[in-house]
């Protein structure tokens, strides 16, 4: 019997790295989305009046705090990447072809480049107060509009 | 001897493989419409509130309920995924783990569920 012989490993290519920060960022992700999703989802479902209370005044009242507009970025961001990488997994796992899966990831890579995007400009530009072209406040507005108007 | 088995007929590592594809799925494609919905406070109070009051109907009351318990399922197998992956300890105890996470998520659904459907079907 010959002594186990040590296997050289490959040295780690390009590709390999990315992939194994990945795989480390989808666990990392998965743990602050627990805080940053039941956190959400206690504060817009459980407190006040439920799923009930939620109108554009409520939405204007929790963003006007940067608290919670770094809250909602940060789990957009997260969970955008995160749901990303994890239908990266799938469509490799499910799709044979090259063509098949090239499509795939651009068109995941699309959509998820869209949110991403469209969500970060409805945070950071939202106007808690629209008015319309005479200057009056809009119907459905918070009552603290009157206030700054 | 018996023939080595030629057909996976699944176990609680199988199964639970499948509902965290699933559920990931499925939360990835409502986060799609979420975003897209929460947009339209960008258009307009009216545009934003009609929308979303369609939410608040029994059906979607019922698909809401649907996606938290699929997030509350898919959560706690992340952590037991990455518990797993980590600990020999956690290797050793998958079932007792694949167990908890049942049970920890019926717990924190008779939580939610009461409140939430007696707000969508009660009207307070
Ligand atoms: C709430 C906290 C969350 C935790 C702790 C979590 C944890 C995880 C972990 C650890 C994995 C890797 C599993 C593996 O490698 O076998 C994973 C995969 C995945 N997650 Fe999450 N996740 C969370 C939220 C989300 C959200 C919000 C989405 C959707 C946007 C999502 C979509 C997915 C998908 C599609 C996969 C791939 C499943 C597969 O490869 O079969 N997850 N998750």
């Amino acid at each position: 019997m010959t002594a186990p012989q040590d296997i050289k490993p490959m040295p780690p290519t390009r590709r390999h790295k990315v992939q194994r920060w990945w795989w480390l960022f989808q666990r990392v992700s998965g743990v602050l989305l627990i805080v940053l999703i039941f956190t959400h989802l206690f504060v817009n479902l459980m407190t006040g009046d439920g799923v009930s209370q939620i109108d554009f005044a409520f939405v204007a009242g929790k963003w006007a705090s940067p608290l919670w507009q770094w809250w909602d970025f940060a789990m957009l961001l997260l969970a955008m990447l995160h749901g990303m990488n994890g239908m990266g997994y799938i469509i490799n796992d499910y799709a044979s072809r090259k063509t098949t899966r090239t499509v795939l990831h651009a068109l995941l890579g699309i959509a998820t480049a869209v949110i991403i995007v469209l969500g970060a400009l409805v945070i950071w530009t939202f106007d808690p107060c629209p008015v319309d072209a005479s200057g009056a406040l809009l119907e459905g507005v918070p009552s603290f509009c009157e206030d700054v108007l | 001897m018996s023939p080595a088995p030629t057909l996976y007929r699944g176990s609680d590592g199988m199964w639970m493989w499948f509902v965290h594809r699933a559920t990931g799925v499925a939360i990835f494609f409502f986060l799609l419409v979420h975003v897209l919905d929460t947009s339209l406070v960008r258009v307009s109070p009216e545009a934003y509130d009609e929308v979303i009051g369609s939410y608040k109907t029994p059906i979607y009351g019922l698909v809401e309920a649907g996606l938290v318990g699929a997030i509350v399922v898919h959560a706690l197998n992340g952590l037991r995924v990455i518990a797993v992956d980590r600990w020999d300890w956690a290797l050793r105890h998958q079932r007792a783990l694949t167990i908890a996470v049942w049970v920890i998520t019926a717990i924190v659904m008779a939580g939610f569920l009461p409140r939430h459907l007696g707000v969508v079907f009660g009207g307070h």
